[in-house]
């Protein structure tokens, strides 16, 4: 076996500490997590991304949370490939018309208790395309959502931050 | 007499488009220009349209001369490029629900970017209110008794962006894969018109937000080309820094994602920690970490103060990325899954112009940083890697060698970075009707795009070409008689954009 696979098992982790949950998500998610979801859930949550229509900026900074140095799944946090396995839905972009019809229904077929994440400028109001006629607006537009985090892209930090607060919130 | 030059001195009119001109023709000269196409001698760039207007854009491959021709089209018609070419079908498709310009005798007449949601037709042309209820598509066959279909998406498994396929296999052998795309159609190019230079400069670095740089790039030297401007030669040179940054990212992101598709995680891991420290180092120089809106008209949006985060990271790539290498090229199991996996035809790759990894995996040697070329790639050392076999493999290796470019493409930049101002004011009023034209080397080919600004100095008109527009058709060929569990890993290997093509 290559020598750097070996140290790769003797070597500290590149792992960063944990980030403390984000003051204003958890302001956000106080409104809606109730008492029987935290017992239901526990602290893990499986998530299912769905992009309604992003530039993909946003899933390259999604994509990251599970690298060595975010390591996401440290959280009780993982993503999934169905809505049917899924807690949370984290969704991407303004909405599409031509996506609105799949992500309600992604939607539809996201067991209760779900939550909705939305990511980016884009998610909260449509940011730069909001007014065109091939988009509809924001997540909120189609489907209720429970935690905005902001940023074009948001780093996986303030991607972490957010989430971190829902487990938080959830547990 | 070549036939670009031929084309030219056919022309009825000359625009004021720079830096490659833009001519109106007449019918026939058109319709040479197809069969140019059609035997190889000019390579099809882009199609689009306007109001009464088609546009053509093309290249000559051994030159890199570029030449945009224009046909009116007084009663809403044209003579069809795909019906001889079929590289421009999806174009011409895109162009008839778009601007409502008829391609006579097309053989493809359904819609393609418009699924009916819009509540409008034709939203480039003249516009008219449509039902928005969505309508059935009509997949192509594929005949014999054991068939069966595979849809998939638009919501995908992963973390990727939405499309859908119709596959159509035979046991595990697909037989035939067709792409249906446009779901994350935002109408950029409607956005775009009547946008400031701000705003649509922030639009176009969205167009694909992994070649965010390479667009904003594009953008950049078309309106600097039609303003007429030179910009500063340090600006150049960061803008190259970022660019080969933003490609040597993506490629890391790439190699680890394919290996990953055939159940080698180590790779995607490994990988993950090389590409995070490349945006960090983004970060920290350039304040954004994919480099967002940091290429802008006249320059760039910041200067850099300090180059040692990314001198430091080069290395740390260089020497983390080399067992790697070693890595793949001597793991049999992974090797067995990429080897002769996807194989794309040579022929298919020249004429549909495929570019970047796509192209240069089948032997083709495109890359729009030599021709048509632009600053400061013309002063710098780097070479252009190809490989002969067209499959996964290949492409893996392209990925692998043009990393290894552009690491030192980074150590030459830095090292011989221009001192001066890293931006020049804009002045976009008094260009009106002026055009420029721009191709741009991103990670995944050369992206094209065509402006025209108004009397204000906004934008007119533009239209965005992506790479992805003629490697997606591509990806249909490739997967052909492969099994169906391949499929990722093919996908992967290609990493065509949605966005970038939905627009
Ligand atoms: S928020 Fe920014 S990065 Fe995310 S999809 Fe929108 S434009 Fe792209």
């Amino acid at each position: 076996m290559p020598k750097f696979l070996i140290e790769s098992l003797l070597r500290r982790p590149v792992t960063e500490k944990a980030p403390v949950p984000d003051e204003a998500a958890l302001a956000e998610l106080g409104r809606r997590l109730d008492a029987l979801a935290h017992r239901r859930l526990g602290r893990s949550l499986a998530i299912r991304e769905v992009d309604a229509g992003s530039c993909n900026g946003c899933e390259l900074e999604i994509h990251a949370l599970n690298n060595a140095y975010y390591d996401l799944e440290r959280f009780g946090l993982r993503f999934v490939a169905s809505p049917r396995h899924a807690d949370v839905l984290m969704i991407t972009g303004p909405v599409t018309a031509n996506m609105r019809e799949a992500l309600e229904r992604t939607h539809a077929a996201t067991p209760d208790p779900k939550w909705v994440v939305a990511v980016g400028d884009c998610a909260f109001d449509g940011g730069l395309f909001a007014g065109s006629y091939a988009v509809v607006g924001g997540v909120d537009a189609v489907i209720p959502v429970d935690l905005h985090i902001k940023g074009c892209p948001p780093s996986p930090r303030a991607l972490l931050e957010g989430l971190v607060a829902l487990v938080e919130k959830s547990a | 007499m070549s036939l670009r030059a031929a084309l030219f001195d056919a022309a009825l009119e000359v625009f004021d488009q720079k830096p490659w001109p833009r001519i109106r023709v007449d019918e026939e000269t058109w319709i040479r220009a197809i069969f140019g196409l059609h035997a190889g001698d000019v390579i099809l760039t882009a199609l689009w349209g306007e109001p009464g207007h088609v546009h053509m854009g093309l290249i000559e491959e051994e030159t890199g001369e570029v030449l945009v021709l224009s046909l009116a089209c007084p009663d809403g018609r044209f003579p069809s490029v795909g019906v001889t070419h079929a590289p421009a079908l999806r174009l011409e498709r895109t162009l008839r629900e778009m601007v409502g310009l008829v391609p006579d005798g097309c053989p493809d007449d359904r819609p393609w970017l418009d699924h009916s949601r819009w509540g409008l037709r034709h939203p480039l042309g003249a516009a008219e209110p449509a039902p928005a209820e969505g309508a059935p598509y009509a997949f192509l066959s594929a005949e014999g008794p054991p068939m069966h279909q595979i849809p998939v998406g638009p919501v995908h498994a992963g973390i990727i962006e939405p499309g859908h396929f119709r596959f159509t296999a035979n046991g595990e052998t697909v037989i035939r894969l067709e792409e249906r795309l446009g779901w994350v159609h935002k109408g950029i190019e409607g956005l775009m018109i009547g946008a400031d230079l701000d705003r649509a400069a922030a639009l176009a670095a969205r167009v694909s937000g992994d070649s965010t740089v390479a667009w904003s790039l594009a953008f950049a030297r078309a309106v600097e080309a039609a303003v007429g401007i030179a910009v500063p030669k340090r600006a150049h040179w960061l803008r190259a820094l970022m660019a080969e940054m933003e490609r040597v990212a993506n490629h890391l992101g790439d190699v680890g994602a394919v290996c990953n598709d055939a159940a080698f995680s180590q790779m995607l891991n490994r990988c993950g920690q090389l590409r995070e420290r490349v945006l960090r180092a983004a970060d920290v120089a350039f304040g954004h970490r994919l480099m967002m809106d940091r290429v802008v008209p006249g320059g760039t949006g910041v200067d850099l103060v300090d180059p040692r985060p990314i001198a430091e990271t080069a290395t740390a790539v260089r020497e983390g990325f080399r067992p790697l290498i070693h890595l793949y090229d001597n793991t049999v199991s992974l090797l067995d899954r990429t080897v002769t996996t996807g194989r794309l035809d040579p022929a298919l790759a020249r004429r549909w112009g495929a570019g970047g990894h796509v192209g240069r995996a089948c032997g083709r040697r495109f890359d729009s940083r030599r021709l048509p070329g632009y600053p400061p790639y013309d002063v710098l050392r780097f070479d252009v890697p190809v490989r002969e076999t067209g499959d996964v493999d290949a492409r893996v290796w392209v990925r692998i060698l043009e990393i290894g470019e552009s690491l030192k493409l980074i150590e030459q930049i830095l090292a011989g970075l221009p001192a001066g101002p890293h931006r020049v004011e804009v002045d976009a009023a008094g260009a009106a009707g002026r055009e420029g034209v721009a191709m741009t080397e991103a990670f995944r080919g050369d992206s094209f795009i065509w402006l025209r600004l108004d009397a204000e100095g906004r934008i007119a008109r533009a239209h965005f070409r992506d790479a992805s527009v003629f490697q997606w058709p591509l990806l249909e060929a490739a997967i052909a008689h492969n099994i169906v569990a391949d499929f990722p890993l093919l996908n992967k290997s290609f990493n065509c954009s949605y966005s970038g093509h939905d627009l």
